[in-house]
């Protein structure tokens, strides 16, 4: 039997298997500073001790008061898919990044590396309405639901939005996507799909806009019942899904590594924090999609926006070759 | 060696995960059981290097699953299936059906003279497919595709219970339309 995935020539070098754990750590940092921003824009928002800096340790305070709260139990919970739900954000959001090549290192150079981002992404679905239907209560349920409603909304729109830089880069290797932006981004001549991109991320990590899964109108929606060190993870993973999908965003449409003065991985890593910060910030500035509603703009509107987008690139595509 | 162990492991967990399907007794734990069959054969197609056949399985089963724990949800059970319940109905007619295709279809693997390889596989082995199953097809294809999509469209207009007049008036004047579901862009 043959090896499973060769490595296909690209300009990217695979790292030992080893240096997983390095990427590990690296989106983890990442999810903190994405918490720690977080905290410090809800204290500036909302006032309490410390002020705006205080806010910058309140993941650690709320991290801390979780691991030492008592486990909330319901009456016939389906123990076994309401975990797999809860910790699978942050599995998904680890797998995400093995294909996210940092500057030339890359721990899994798949030939087909954005099938495999949109892939995990789409096990998203399947995890929050796990978690929502593990617990066995009325609104943990319904934030389930509701995240499946707004995923049939933003989907589709960001697998076209993903599909533009590989159409540009006639590859779905994630390494030859960024080292076909030789000199002009794809942030900067596809928009929409750089936009819709960025809605995909924030629904994915139930963030922001595409809260209302998670909503305090229905008691906390999917993670209601969550609590102690099972909602710790479940947080930590939606920040790690939102950074992820920050990382993926650096090779498909910022240029991967390329800059001035810094190596290619720090370049890498600043794109990446600014646009997680990005991300972080919108979180106070859009209002909340209603699913049902949503439904309609992701279908009459982003779906024909970025359809029209990849055309452009096709055409573009053709033309040049 | 580690991959041919890898790669009857996810053959098991496949199977496994399909008999789960009938041994449990929640509609939420059947179709994800279901969807980890459908993964566990994504993830063996990777190891016959159809990369891109195998992670949009994994894509396309996890997503279809998502959904389908949804409707199974809604109209599968009595209750509807919020409830524990079985998975199995018509118990002995379908053992006797199962372990006779078992039969048929192991004999036939047994009986039949493998061809042995000619050549060698081509570098692409995804184009390769993709090649001699559409090939000399693909205006074929091209053509079915649209004409699809349209049976589609017209066959949900056709089933609609209401129609546009319902939703815009006589006159087909009415705005916004009267819908029971409001939709975000306000057509």
């Amino acid at each position: 039997m043959a090896d499973p995935m060769p490595m296909t020539d690209s300009p990217i070098t695979t790292v030992a298997p080893g240096w997983a754990i390095v990427g590990l750590a690296i989106l983890g940092v990442l999810a903190l500073t994405a918490a720690m921003l977080d905290g410090a824009l809800a204290a500036r928002a909302g006032g309490g001790p410390g002020g705006t800096m205080g806010g910058l340790v309140r993941p650690f305070g709320e991290a801390a008061r979780l691991m030492r709260q008592r486990r909330r139990t319901t009456v016939e919970a389906d123990g076994l898919l309401w975990r797999i739900g809860g910790a699978g954000l942050l599995v998904t959001a680890a797998l995400m990044v093995t294909v996210v090549p940092l500057g030339e290192w890359t721990i899994f150079d798949l030939d087909v590396g954005v099938m495999w981002f949109n892939a995990m992404d789409v096990m998203v679905w399947a995890l929050v309405w796990l978690t929502g239907w593990g617990a066995n209560s009325a609104h943990s349920l319904v934030g389930g639901y509701r995240f499946l409603a707004h995923g049939l909304g933003y989907e589709l729109p960001l697998m076209f939005a993903l599909v533009a830089p590989a159409i540009a880069a006639e590859s779905l290797n994630v390494g030859r996507v960024a080292a076909a932006q030789d000199g002009l981004w794809f942030a900067v001549w596809m928009p929409v799909a750089f936009l819709v991109y960025l809605l995909g991320v924030a629904a994915f990590a139930v963030w922001g806009p595409f809260s209302p899964a998670i909503g305090t109108d229905v008691a906390g929606g999917a993670r209601a019942e969550l609590s102690g060190v099972d909602r710790l993870v479940f947080e930590v993973g939606r920040y790690a899904l939102l950074a992820a999908g920050a990382a993926f965003a650096v090779p498909m449409f910022l240029g991967g590594g390329a800059g001035p003065l810094l190596p290619d991985w720090a370049w890498v890593l600043v794109k990446t924090v600014a646009l997680l910060a990005v991300l972080v910030w919108l979180r106070r500035r859009l209002p909340v999609f209603r699913p049902d509603k949503f439904m309609e703009v992701g279908w009459v509107v982003l779906l024909p926006a970025v359809l029209v987008q990849d055309l452009v690139v096709a055409v573009i595509a053709v033309g040049r070759s | 060696m580690l991959t041919d162990i890898a790669f009857w492991g996810f053959g098991l967990a496949a199977v496994l995960g399909g008999a789960a399907v009938f041994y449990v007794d929640s509609m939420a734990r059947a179709t994800y059981a279901l969807a980890l069959s459908f993964v566990a054969v994504g993830l063996q197609v990777l190891f016959l290097q159809q990369n891109y056949v195998g992670v949009v399985t994994i894509l396309m089963m996890v997503m279809e699953m998502a959904i389908m724990a949804v409707y199974m949800v809604m109209f599968m059970g009595m209750n509807p299936a919020l409830m524990p319940m079985s998975m199995v109905h018509g118990n002995r007619t379908a053992v006797a059906v199962a372990v006779t295709t078992f039969l048929v279809l192991a004999t036939g693997i047994l009986m039949v003279d493998w061809p042995a390889r000619r050549g060698s596989p081509p570098s692409d082995v995804t184009m390769a497919l993709g090649e001699s199953l559409m090939g000399p097809k693909m205006l074929v294809m091209a053509v079915i595709s649209p004409v699809m999509v349209a049976t589609i469209v017209a066959g949900v207009v056709l089933a609609a219970h209401r129609t546009r007049y319902d939703r815009l008036g006589d006159d087909l004047k009415q705005r916004p339309a009267d819908d029971p579901q409001p939709g975000g862009v306000g057509r």
